[in-house]
């Protein structure tokens, strides 16, 4: 994403994101190396673009793992991992 | 015992394999078509389990059906994912490519799951869809047209409910026809995941299918069960019921079982003439396949508790709730389960692992299995802590004897972290971990589906670890047995058998670490199962009694003639004391290689060794 892109201005990361807040998947980005095949798991999973996901809870201690809504599936991800996933308000879109 | 290699590269019935999602009932279904007529095996060279099941279809053809491992794309992340992709392309070695894919379709998971069936089109293969758990998505207010999404996929759509009884004769019927033309569906330009995703969302708004709620009882459920202090508190709660289960309701049918084989060998003794006949029959034999049954009871309620837990869908959650505690060390929380199984006995936790689908994570887990101090080490902690540590409270009541008991349970758990950690700080070939695990929502178990499981966990036991353990039981009892000793033998009869000898040649390798050659013969049986060591040690000592009176008269013998230093030092092998051979005839069978128990027999034996011969020296520089 660049700076130019409209979307960059309201989007975080889902790891970041707070519990229960209604999000949609702005983009993938691969966040090292490995996570290129991080990045095209997640979308087979179904974190595809567009589509609604909300992080439900996060484990204790230290918030990690996320249960993270997407669609109607619920999926255990590491902060690593959701950091891969940009999300904006549902509103912003 | 050899690989089990599968080759159905020869012709027979037409083979149908079932594809799907993990959590999409795909083996509910496959039991629902096979019920028990079901042969597991694993995969030459992997360990991924294959099963494959007989089906009668009503006009009489006979079917061939092949449970492929669950896997969310037609791009393997993980071994069991590969397998399933080259089974579908035709390249998997010594198995012959489907002649028709029944793909297993979740109705209230539609979204992914039918990416999945563009996918598998795509391969050129007849594809029938099984649209399953029709009534979950009903009870949600969904009804799918199966006919409509039929005519928008292009392939047979059958709608099915694999926990009831009549839930397949649709899909029967269909399978009974002509199998459907290849599938031909073209790759498009773009990015295919999102191709399909469009693909797929046009068609389920056209057919009113988009509309869905998540599962709201799952929700529920996981606000109590996911609870940052209800959560870990009611999976404790849990675990220690699980835990006291495998321990003391094991308890009442492993002494049936081993009154029943000792009752047997009586009774083959007494009708048997003294001899070699009479040995091997009562002491090989009988004791051998009583020491294999033995484990059977703790299997099976180990089993009974995780194949509810996963059936359910909680287990996942457990996995959830323990992954910060076991990533600590590399791990995930599927290893929890098995290690604290272990704890009972080491098989059960090494079959359990099953459950951990990241082959890296299931290997560490089973090496550090054994680290788990196994209620087998119990009997030999009790005869040396009774013998040697004196029954007196330290520190403000604390009993000495139970603290001694603490640390080495702990010490057990020290060094499994230890390794854990060691093998993730220096473990270069694998990357980083990955979690990404479906919280799938929660049903009741299907008796059906639990049992059937149940029962080929058992035959898995039987069979394939059974063979190898009762072989080495056998060996074991030629080697104590053999050669006899000469008449004008004056100690006993093991000393002079190959076992005795095997003994004396080892002592130069226990002599650093404080043991007698009595010691030193005794752990060569002791191989077959720990609490041996105690009834070697009374044939060593010549003393003949059954096992509970062994450890009473032996207690003060070994307490006159071995040094404290010495009996501290057998404890702290015991902690690490290279496994017994029933555990690596299970690592064996579950690796599906040498290579693993080898590894794992070595690095313990060099633990052990360490342990004591540092036990040894500290002991003898404070004693002295």
């Amino acid at each position: 994403m660049t700076s130019s892109d409209p979307g960059a201005l309201h989007a975080q990361t889902l790891s970041e994101a707070p519990c229960g807040r209604r999000l949609f998947i702005h983009a993938l980005n691969a966040a090292s190396g490995e996570g290129q095949e991080w990045v095209a798991r997640l979308r087979e999973l179904g974190f595809i673009e567009g589509e609604p996901v909300q992080v439900l809870r996060r484990g204790q201690p230290g918030g990690e793992p996320l249960a993270v809504r997407v669609g109607v599936s619920t999926f255990a991800l590491r902060r690593a991992e959701a950091a891969c996933i940009q999300v904006m308000p549902a509103d912003a879109s | 015992m050899t690989t089990v290699t599968v080759d159905t590269s020869r012709l027979g019935p037409p083979l149908v394999a079932l594809v799907g999602n993990p959590n999409c009932g795909k083996t509910a279904l496959f039991n629902l078509l096979t019920g028990s007529r079901q042969k597991v095996a694993n995969y030459a060279g992997v360990t991924v389990e294959r099963k494959e099941g007989r089906l009668q279809l009503p006009s009489g053809r006979r079917v061939a059906l092949l449970d492929l491992p669950g896997t969310y794309s037609l791009a393997p992340h993980s071994p069991d994912e590969q397998v399933t992709c080259d089974v579908l392309a035709g390249r998997f070695d010594g198995e012959r490519r489907p002649d028709l894919v029944l793909a297993v379709v979740d109705a209230t998971r539609l979204a992914r799951q039918l990416r999945l069936v563009l996918g598998l089109m795509r391969m050129g293969l007849p594809v029938v869809v099984a649209l399953n758990m029709t009534d979950l998505a009903r009870a949600r207010g969904q009804v799918v047209d199966a006919d409509a999404l039929s005519a928008a996929l292009g392939v047979p759509v059958v709608s099915t409910v694999a926990v009831r009884a009549d839930g397949a004769r649709a899909l029967l019927e269909r399978l009974d026809l002509p199998p459907p033309a290849p599938a031909g569906l073209s790759t498009g330009g773009g990015d295919q995941v999102v191709d399909d995703h469009r693909r797929v969302r046009d068609i389920l708004r056209q057919l009113g299918l988009d509309s869905l709620q998540a599962h709201a009882f799952s929700d529920r459920a996981d606000r109590v069960l996911l609870h940052p202090l209800a959560g870990p508190l009611l999976l404790l709660a849990l675990l220690f019921v699980v835990f006291q289960a495998v321990f003391a309701w094991a308890e009442a049918p492993m002494g049936w079982i081993e009154s029943a084989t000792a009752a047997t060998g009586e009774t083959l003794g007494a009708l048997l003439p003294p001899g070699l006949l009479r040995s091997l029959l009562v002491d090989g034999l009988v004791a051998g396949l009583g020491g294999v049954l033995v484990f059977l009871p703790q299997i099976v309620i180990l089993f009974f508790f995780i194949l509810v837990l996963e059936e359910s869908g909680y287990l996942p959650r457990a996995a959830f709730l323990l992954d910060r505690l076991m990533g600590g060390v590399g791990l995930s929380g599927r290893s929890f389960i098995p290690l604290l199984s272990s704890f009972a006995c080491a098989i059960p936790g090494i079959m359990a692992t099953r459950t951990i689908q990241n082959p890296r994570d299931r290997w560490v887990t089973i090496m550090i299995a054994p680290l788990m101090t196994c209620s087998a080490r119990l009997p030999v902690y009790a005869l040396l802590i009774g013998a040697f540590v004196p029954a007196r409270t330290v520190a403000g009541g604390l009993a000495l004897q139970g603290l001694v008991l603490f640390a080495l349970y702990a010490a057990g758990i020290v060094s499994a972290i230890a390794v854990a950690w060691l093998v993730k700080r220096f473990g270069t070939r694998d990357r980083r971990q990955t979690l990404m695990m479906e919280l799938p929502d929660y049903h009741w178990p299907s008796l059906r589906n639990v049992a059937i499981g149940l029962w080929q966990r058992v035959l898995i036991f039987l069979r394939r670890v059974g063979g190898v353990i009762l072989a080495l039981t056998v060996l074991l009892w030629f080697l104590a047995s053999f050669p006899a000793p000469p008449a004008s033998a004056t100690g006993p009869a093991i000393e002079y058998s190959f076992a005795g000898m095997l003994g004396h040649l080892l002592l130069p390798l226990f002599e650093p670490l404080g043991f007698n050659w009595q010691i030193a013969v005794a752990l060569v049986p002791g191989m077959a199962a720990r609490e041996v060591v105690v009834s070697a040690l009374g044939t060593v000592y010549a003393l003949s009694a059954t096992a509970d009176d062994t450890a009473q008269a032996l207690a003060p013998l070994i307490a006159a003639q071995w040094s404290l230093p010495t009996a501290l030092s057998l404890l702290a092998w015991f902690v690490f004391a290279p496994q017994c051979l029933s555990t690596l005839a299970t690592v064996r069978r579950e690796t599906g290689g040498w290579r693993a128990p080898l590894l794992m027999a070595g690095y313990l034996f060099g633990l052990a060794w360490l342990a004591a011969f540092i036990t040894y020296r500290i002991a003898q520089a404070c004693c002295a």
